[in-house]
């Protein structure tokens, strides 16, 4: 018998799920129609908050200051490369 | 000067004739002359939406073929007779319907001295749907919180600010969020998009959030806008968008989980 299945009845929130597939099919909407193809960054538009997911996710583990965080998108031979860099703090002071 | 407002959402059987039949009751109701045209040819049901189906002589097809003159085909309103309604034609084919046509028909409008004039949009993005947007320079967006509708509403806009007149002329149509069929306790349960979801993804103004309510199907029953019931929710909520369409700050509402009082829990008000 699943006893913990038992008291794990809670189903996790699906509205969650919902607003990050949204979140990504209209970005790739947008890419495709042309508009709003490019954020400041001068990547797609889910850039500003894909890096910031990313950045809680460092954050876990090592405090890293916003400037230590370089995100580019580059265009090579018909492909995307994401690129993101990541400067982490000296031994010492982390 | 008139305004030409398109409803539209891409997706079907989200409350686009609903909130055309409320909209227009509504700027009627506040003294301004209102013509509201049914654009969805093959498929007219803002008549029986607002309950004059029976009353339909001439359709919008007939005034463009020269079958009928605009005067004609225009129907009262029952309650208010500064508001007018344009049905849609049942019998006839899409390509009915023309650019240079539609265009006529609203500056006749215009000449006619309404105020306002509201275009129905038909579900989809073909060409009734690009009829319908084309010459607004304002669009109610309808959407309901889910998926399929606020992916369908965001390809809508996308369309609004490149396959309009506006747009080509370098003028933004100015675009409002209507969120539909609203459920705030399947949204405190999570099981739902919130209003805030829907905006951080669309990324335009909310004009009003409808509550999901049975009052909207038993007004439809009878023909009479939802806005007509004070008593409901949804008819609170469409008079609420209304003003707010006007300029007149009205805080939102229908958001939120209503608290129950101890006598409304005691006996189920």
């Amino acid at each position: 018998m699943d006893l913990m299945g038992f008291f794990r009845t809670k189903k996790p929130a699906s509205a969650a799920t919902a607003r990050d597939r949204l979140m990504v099919a209209v970005a790739w909407q947008r890419d495709q129609d042309g508009r709003n193809a490019t954020s400041r960054d001068g990547g797609p538009s889910y850039l500003p908050q894909m890096r910031d997911e990313i950045l809680s996710v460092i954050r876990k583990y090592v405090q890293v200051a916003d400037s230590a965080v370089k995100v580019n998108v580059q265009h090579e031979d018909g492909l995307d490369v994401l690129e993101m860099n990541i400067t982490l703090p000296d031994a010492k002071t982390a | 000067m008139a305004k030409i407002i398109v409803t539209t959402s891409g997706k079907g059987g989200v409350g686009k004739t609903t909130t055309s039949a409320s909209f227009s009751t509504g700027l009627a109701a506040r003294g301004k002359k209102v013509a509201v045209i049914d654009f969805d040819v093959g498929l007219r049901n803002l008549d029986l939406i607002m309950g004059c189906e029976r009353r339909v002589v001439f359709d919008f097809v007939n005034v463009l073929q020269g079958e009928a003159n605009l005067r004609q085909a225009l129907i009262r309103d029952k309650t208010y007779e500064n508001l007018s309604i344009l049905a849609a034609s049942q019998t006839r084919d899409k390509d009915a319907l023309t650019l240079e046509g539609v265009e006529k028909v609203l500056n006749d409008l215009v000449a006619e001295g309404f105020e306002y004039i509201i275009c129905d949009s038909p579900a989809g993005i073909e060409k009734g749907a690009h009829h319908a947007m084309y010459f607004a320079d304002e669009a109610l967006i309808v959407t309901n919180p889910e998926v399929s509708s606020v992916r369908d509403s965001d390809r809508v806009l996308g369309l609004l600010q490149a396959k309009t007149r506006n747009a080509e002329k370098g003028i933004k149509v100015k675009e409002h969020l209507v969120l539909t069929r609203y459920n705030p306790e399947r949204v405190e349960r999570g099981e739902m998009l919130s209003v805030k979801d829907v905006q951080d993804i669309l990324a335009i103004p909310l004009l009003g959030v409808i509550p999901e309510s049975p009052t909207v199907l038993t007004s439809s029953n009878s023909g009479v806008p939802v806005i007509a019931d004070a008593m409901s929710a949804a008819g609170q909520a469409y008079t609420d968008l209304v003003s707010r369409f006007l300029g007149e700050d009205k805080p939102h509402r229908f958001m939120h989980v209503e608290k129950k009082g101890f006598f409304n829990k005691l006996f189920g008000g």
